[in-house]
């Protein structure tokens, strides 16, 4: 536990939307504190997100997140250039079948052209130039140039840590109990100790609306709307090279076709409502669903090319658009009901809250020194052989393999934990390892190795990723 | 030399597993005279160094080894032949330069990214297991849920459990090893699960692993759905019909904190794959005349990488052979092309090799989509053989003499195992 301490900003969530709010507060005199339940930053909706920055044509203006799209989309190349996390403006399609899906396209186009999203109307001629492997019943595709993906997990590790490296402290494994009023603002009681903030912001999440109920100020509900994603096999890298949306229609449901920032290709979500705000699980009416669907896309798609399939709860509210900013209770904020195009977004809801919470009277006086930059990894298998010779001349520990299906090193391993990997899936996420065709079943051990030594804690004490997921036990223990 | 790695060599095995030994010893039989074999892991042997159990060298050394025992074995023989072994050695790349020579693009903290050049390469890699991503078990993502060979790593070679109380699904050899392992290390396994009407294990690993432990195997029966959020809590099975659905109004619920897989191997050929070798899609393996060579002329392939084995004594028997052939190309030795196409027929899911050569006898190893009890196994016109059984876990052996390819005119050779 640790000792209670105050701060001028308490950050509750630390997901992708809670790591660039903390960012951004640390520009300025503010102590802040992010408070995560799980064991590292980005584990919630933000690690299952389908890694999709949108060029923000796909939403109207007369609503918050259409409003905050654009401008979130623009924010990522300086971002990218500070951070160094995965990400590649590659394009997306949405591709129409009937002459009716094609006066849809014509719509979309329009509402562009109002946002200033720059798009190209394509024939079938140029569509098959393209994308030779797209179904041969497409007919006509809108192109946006300014669409790209990224590794979500890799942004939120990166901002949390340019975050921290200009003075925001991370509370992990510190699940909120109870927020109270108190003299001098709000009091958050965590699993990990208590603080008292003059200004807590809710980023939340799923359970945001659980976090404003604790201050009375739930005057919106979260609806989870569960997402399916499947990973396909390595031999279908290269099958699209840009984002395939179809038509947006009440089948669809926003199931496309992603070919990922490291270039697997991944077919998915799902949308389905659940009440249970732990249900990440796949099914098989999911797979169904988006193999039916991008099959018609992509014929040579098949379930059988499936190498890991996942699912994530969008924190959608009842609103039906973003909440944030200021509610009825002084001191505390609102950055949830966040759902696509959410992480797009992410940048420009922290401008826009962070703005309002300074309107309010929070002192915004910026730093003398803020430094945007933060170590950018090094990705072994990305480089040319050239580089990669120079790397193991550096460095030696770039010279043993971690990880033979994704060729990670144990010099990248190493650094993912000096820079905050704290779990098995936490050096998985930033280095790849186990995410390749054996899913670790060759490198998990010198995994759990490497933690365990730069860690310094037992063998046994490692976890998948935190909390109760543990991988091993002691032998000779009573059962 | 253990340790030792030059820049030019006869012959260079890209894995040190009991294939790659075995490569390495065939291709000195054959002649050649500096032999290099790369191994990734920090020593010799691959899986073999995790086998603790007993069973290995029944055909080969005529007695009961262990795994570690049978690969200290082949690596004295290595050692003491003065072959090179290069451990913690990661191969990026292969290149074939116009005149023919390999460059092995090998990685290795010492050495660099150092470049070998070889005038032939056997490829020994050995094979991986299926994860559960390939049989696609809907669910959550706990902890918990793992392969036997990682599990068995665990046990053996870390000194931990991966649980308290395991099912297996899928009844491959390791699963059925680690359920005897487990057992003895006071682990509860609560079941063997299989998809199908039959064991994917050796019999002797069902009598000696689960019978005599009292373990359940429960068969035409699969994994429907996983249950727990952080750690594994519970597995729902299912009985499948005939077509091998799952019967869900028969699905029940078993408590358990892990679940072990062990549904199949898969040769982990991803070099091959990246120098644009041809493989076969059944075997997963390359595609190889009768000396063992891939598609690429002075590419060699043998064990686990080629087709996945039952017992390692076959694996040496196949080295041995790649290697020979290996050690003759690098002393521009060259067999005449091979003109008979081998095809698996009736019951046949693949033979290795692909093709034959009417000079010399062959060893032909295949296996079979379905149990048939007794059997009858022809070679085009040319042969026919009873056999007591055939069981898709056991690979068939046979010797094709070339007194019998002599009388053989076509170039199209069919391989049949019916019900006798």
């Amino acid at each position: 536990m640790r000792d209670a301490t105050t701060c001028d900003v308490a950050i509750i969530g630390g997901g992708i939307v809670g790591c660039m709010i903390a960012r951004e507060l640390s520009r300025y005199r503010l102590k802040v504190v992010l408070v995560e339940k799980e064991a590292e930053v980005g584990f919630g909706t933000t690690k299952t997100n389908s890694g999709i920055i949108h060029p923000g044509h796909h939403t109207t203006l007369d609503t918050l997140k259409g409003r905050l799209v654009v401008k979130g989309n623009q924010l990522y190349d300086t971002l990218q250039a500070e951070l160094g996390f995965g990400f590649r403006r590659i394009g997306e399609l949405v591709v129409a079948r009937t002459e009716e899906e094609v006066g849809v396209l014509r719509e979309m186009e329009e509402l562009a052209h109002q946002k200033g999203v720059p798009v190209e109307m394509w024939d079938q001629a140029r569509l098959r130039r393209e994308e030779p492997n797209l179904s041969r019943e497409l007919i006509a595709a809108l192109f946006a140039p300014t669409a790209g993906v990224i590794n979500p997990y890799e942004l939120a590790f990166a901002t949390i840590e340019s975050a921290v490296l200009n003075g925001v402290e991370l509370w992990v494994d510190a699940l909120v109990t109870a927020i109270d009023p108190v003299d001098g603002g709000l009091r958050v009681t965590t699993r990990d100790g208590e603080l008292t903030a003059h200004t807590v912001v809710n980023a939340a999440g799923v359970f945001s609306d659980r976090v404003a109920a604790m201050v009375g100020a739930d005057t919106f509900r979260i609806l989870p709307r569960k997402g399916e994603e499947y990973m396909l096999d390595g031999r279908l890298k290269g099958l699209v090279r840009r984002l395939v949306f179809p038509v947006p229609n009440k089948v669809s449901k926003g199931t496309l076709i992603i070919p990922t920032y490291d270039g697997t290709i991944m077919v998915g979500p799902t949308a389905i409502d659940t009440d249970d705000r732990h249900d990440v699980s796949t099914s098989p009416e999911g797979a169904r669903q988006i193999f039916d669907l991008v099959r018609g896309l992509c014929p040579s798609i098949s379930e059988r090319d499936t190498i890991s399939e996942f699912a994530g709860l969008r924190a959608a509210s009842d609103t039906g658009d973003f909440i944030i900013g200021r509610t009825a209770v002084p001191g505390f904020y609102n950055a949830a009901g966040i759902q696509s195009p959410g992480l797009t977004a992410a940048p420009a809801i922290a401008l826009y809250l962070i703005q309002q919470m300074g309107e309010d009277g929070l002192a915004l006086v910026e730093k003398e020194r803020w430094e945007p930059q933060v170590e950018h990894p090094v990705r072994f298998a990305q480089r040319s052989v050239e580089e990669q010779r120079a790397l193991v001349e550096a460095d030696p520990a770039h010279g043993r393999v971690v990880c033979r299906c994704e060729l990670v090193t144990e010099a990248e391993v190493r650094a993912a934990i000096a820079h905050g990997a704290r779990t098995v899936d936490g050096v998985k996420f930033r280095t790849r390892t186990g995410m390749g065709r054996c899913q670790g079943g060759f490198c998990t051990t010198r995994v759990m190795e490497l933690l365990q030594e730069e860690l310094d804690i037992p063998f046994h004490s490692l976890t998948k990723r935190g909390g109760g997921s543990w991988m091993v036990t002691p032998m000779g223990e009573e059962a | 030399m253990f340790g030792r790695m030059n820049r030019r060599y006869d012959t260079v095995v890209v894995g040190g597993g009991p294939a790659g030994m075995g490569a390495a010893l065939g291709a000195l039989d054959a002649g050649a005279g500096k032999v290099l074999v790369l191994e990734r892991d920090g020593e010799a042997g691959g899986i073999l160094n995790q086998c603790i159990h007993a069973g290995f060298g029944l055909q080969y050394f005529r007695e009961e080894l262990t795994g570690p025992e049978y690969a200290e074995r082949f690596l004295a023989q290595v050692i003491d032949r003065d072959i090179d072994v290069m451990p913690s050695s990661y191969v990026t790349g292969l290149a074939v330069d116009s005149e023919g020579t390999k460059q092995v693009r090998v990685l290795n903290e010492r050495a660099g990214l150092a470049s070998i050049e070889a005038a032939s390469v056997v490829l020994a890699m050995g094979c991986r297991e299926r994860t559960r991503g390939s049989i696609r078990i809907p669910g959550t993502r706990p902890a918990g849920v793992l392969t036997a060979g990682l599990a068995q790593k665990l046990v053996n070679q870390k000194g931990y459990l991966p649980g308290k109380r395991v099912a297996i699904l899928g009844s491959g050899d390791i699963g059925l090893i680690m359920a005897r392992r487990l057992t003895l290390e006071g682990a509860e396994v609560v079941g063997v699960f299989e998809l199908m009407p039959y064991s994917n294990g050796l019999n002797r690993n069902v009598v000696q692993c689960l019978d005599d432990y009292d373990i359940p195997m429960h068969l035409s029966t699969t994994v429907v759905e996983i249950h727990g959020r952080d750690r594994l809590e519970a597995i729902t099975v299912a009985p499948v019909d005939a077509h091998l659905q799952p019967q869900l109004d028969k699905a029940r619920k078993v408590p358990c904190d892990t679940l072990l897989l062990s549904i199949g191997l898969i040769p982990d050929n991803e070099l091959a794959r990246q120098i644009g070798i041809q493989l076969d899609p059944v075997t997963g393996g390359p595609v190889v005349s009768s000396t063992l060579e891939t598609s690429l002329p002075g590419v060699f392939a043998c064990g686990n990488v080629l087709h996945v084995h039952d017992v390692v004594d076959y694996v040496t028997a196949e080295s041995l052979r790649a290697g020979g052939f290996a050690g003759e190309w690098s002393r521009e030795i060259r067999r005449p092309k091979d003109s008979i196409q081998l095809v698996p027929g009736n019951n046949v899911r693949y033979c290795v090799p692909h093709t034959l050569s009417p000079d010399r006898e062959h060893t032909v190893f295949m296996r079979v989509k379905q149990r048939v009890e007794p059997a009858r196994l022809r070679v085009g016109g040319l042969m026919e053989k009873t056999l007591r059984f055939v069981i898709p876990a056991e690979m068939i052996s046979l010797k094709i003499q070339p007194e019998m390819l002599d009388r053989f005119h076509g170039d199209r050779l069919t391989i049949d195992i019916d019900p006798a």
